[in-house]
């Protein structure tokens, strides 16, 4: 009651009300007029003001970023004319700025997120359907669900250490062992000298199974919450249909989290293709010229089955490492070149991001909702 | 009713939740091929009881049973029963519809194809026999492939009682089936109740007392846990035994 309005104030006091009749009518009839004209009262000027201003502060906060992303991407567009040209994805890298190209980069990183995603996928999502569908709720359970979200912010150079440590010093190790032995290949159908298929320390594999780690935490999270958004119903449904837990989990809850899984799996995984830190600590190329298994082209993929066993054991080198590489170049001229390589990096990405969308759209439309 | 012969049979039963008991010492007996309502106020444990009867307790967490539930005359609660195979003689319809965000035709041949059925004929004829049987068919044979989520609440409850009729079941346990319905599909719902009991045994737990005398041939009263009072239905709303049950079914509390 601060608010008094001076010229209300008997009828404020007067008004009482006993089973919604005025006590005293005519204290009741002496109440002041209302006006809803906006502008008549000094409080709901300044509420609707903060109202405007907090409006204002929200909208400028989204269009500055916005500017300041438009900006970004028209200064590289710009950056990037004199070397962005359809050699520039077609050619490898070059110590001269006007041959240089991305094409080992882009191969390096097309193999990477292929087994990044092959790795991270059934791990992640055997993850959550683990912690949300099958454990029961224990001190331990609660410990690793809290912990996932730490594990999602440790930096990526730290998963770069993990990396070296653990998988490059093993594939090392393996190289070795296997070093010009024969070997009986899966159910010995076929015979692989392993002298002849170069297995490199740092090869795709290593760097795949460390970018895992960077975004399996994300992987996992992402798929919780498209589980969780599963109705109970539905699980409790099924099993009282004599379904099994496992029939439930794959032909009702999965289905109806896919969408929600598929979009987290491929946001992580474009982000994974950004990530350069922890691909340089395991020692991926910074300057090559070669693409992994010598694959230069799509139809290679068809047409030079054996490079692609020796791809994944191959040596690397990836998008954001290249662009890094050539922005340290003390050649102005690389300037351009590394923009060019933004360029094809954020092409990538859009592509991943839009297939995202589709995969989506499709994923859902499976289900009748 | 003592002429059929005891589809399920509860005996000493004890249930609690953690340290928490919501069933007493709870013995009742379900004959073959009638209607047996579970009447009660909320939170009396009748739908605890229902329950018990396919084992869908086992997954609240803490949860623990005492005593022996005879179903076709084996306990249910031992150790050796398999609730997957259980669950599949032993239907149940739940509150809310729950159809799967599937096809109307996937919905109902989700039991058999759990079950490893998979020749698309004898499916197709499931199906529609199920529909037949649910009094849905002549409303969905045109659209068996739309969702089932297009379907009305009354419609979508129907398709439950045909998706649990596929897993060919001989007992049917109905947790308030038509308490969010309409009259007009309850009154469908309750003609269909009416049908089945023919061929399956049926546990309803309602709040609805008319609905308990319309549609049963045995009425079990449950208080705070405990049976107060079971007989034919005709029996607990003209002449029950306990005082408790005539202030219940007379609206003197509850």
């Amino acid at each position: 009651m601060s608010e008094q309005d001076p010229s209300g104030k008997s009828a404020r006091t007067n008004a009482g009300f006993i089973n919604g009749a005025p006590v005293n009518g005519e204290s009741a009839k002496r109440r002041p007029a209302v006006s809803f004209v906006s502008g008549g009262d000094r409080h709901i000027r300044s509420r609707l003001m903060l109202s405007r201003v907090f409006a204002w502060l929200c909208r400028f906060s989204t269009y500055a970023a916005l500017a300041v992303l438009v900006v970004l991407l028209a200064a590289i567009f710009y950056s990037s004319i004199g070397r962005l040209s359809p050699d520039f994805v077609t050619n490898t890298n070059s110590t001269s700025p006007v041959k240089a190209g991305i094409l080992a980069g882009l191969w390096g990183s097309f193999w990477l997120i292929l087994f990044t995603a092959m790795f991270s996928v059934p791990v992640g999502v055997g993850s959550a359907v683990y912690l949300e569908e099958i454990a029961k709720d224990s001190m331990l359970i609660r410990i690793i669900k809290v912990n996932l979200a730490n594990l999602a912010g440790v930096p990526s150079i730290v998963y770069g250490i993990l990396g070296y440590t653990v998988f490059r010093t093993s594939a090392a190790a393996i190289a070795e062992l296997f070093d010009g032995k024969h070997v009986i290949g899966v159910l010995g159908l076929f015979k692989v000298r392993l002298s002849k298929l170069p297995m490199y320390e740092d090869n795709i594999l290593v760097g795949a199974l460390t970018l895992t780690l960077v975004i399996l935490p994300t992987v996992i999270a992402a798929s919780q919450e498209a589980l969780r958004s599963v109705p109970g119903s539905i699980r409790v449904a099924s099993l009282a249909l004599g379904a099994t837990r496992w029939q439930t989990i794959w032909r009702q809850v999965i289905p109806a989290a896919l969408p929600g899984i598929s979009t987290g799996v491929i946001l992580s995984t474009s982000r994974a293709i950004g990530e350069a830190a922890p691909l340089i600590m395991l020692g991926a190329l910074t300057y090559t010229s070669m693409c992994p298994g010598g694959i230069e082209s799509p139809l290679e993929l068809l047409t030079k089955p054996a490079q692609l066993l020796q791809a994944p054991l191959d040596q690397f080198t990836a998008m954001p490492i290249e662009i890094y590489d050539w922005s340290k170049q003390p050649d102005a001229r690389f300037t351009a070149v590394a923009a060019s390589g933004i360029v094809v990096l954020l092409v990538v990405l859009l592509s991943i991001n839009s297939v995202a969308m589709v995969v989506r759209h499709f994923a859902s439309r499976r289900l009748k909702w | 009713m003592s002429a059929h012969p005891a589809a399920i049979e509860a005996r000493h039963l004890d249930f609690y939740y953690g340290e928490h008991q919501v069933l007493f010492d709870v013995s009742l007996t379900v004959p073959e091929r009638s209607v047996t309502a579970l009447i009660g106020p909320s939170g009396c444990g009748k739908s605890t009881f229902l329950r018990t009867m396919n084992r869908m307790n086992d997954l609240i967490e803490g949860s623990r049973c005492q005593g022996e539930i005879l179903v076709e005359g084996q306990n249910i609660m031992d150790p050796a029963v398999d609730v997957v195979l259980l669950r599949k003689h032993v239907g149940m319809v739940f509150q809310k519809s729950t159809p799967f965000p599937k096809s109307i035709f996937d919905n109902v041949a989700y039991g058999p194809r759990v079950a490893g059925e998979k020749n698309r004929a004898v499916l197709a004829d499931l199906v529609e026999s199920c529909l037949r049987k649910a009094a849905l068919w002549e409303e969905v044979k045109d659209r068996l492939t739309t969702s089932a989520m297009s379907l009305s609440g009354g419609q979508q409850q129907r398709l439950c009682i045909a998706r649990t009729l596929a897993t060919d079941p001989r007992i049917i346990l109905m947790d308030e089936p038509a308490s969010a319905l309409d009259p007009a599909s309850t009154d469908r719902i309750e003609n269909l109740i009416g049908e089945l009991c023919a061929n399956y045994t049926i546990v309803i737990v309602t709040h609805n007392m008319q609905q308990a005398s319309r549609v049963s041939h045995q009425t079990a009263f449950f208080y705070k846990g405990k049976l107060i009072e079971s007989g034919p239905t005709m029996k607990i709303f003209t002449h029950p035994s306990e005082k408790k049950t005539e202030d219940y079914i007379t609206g003197r509390f509850g």
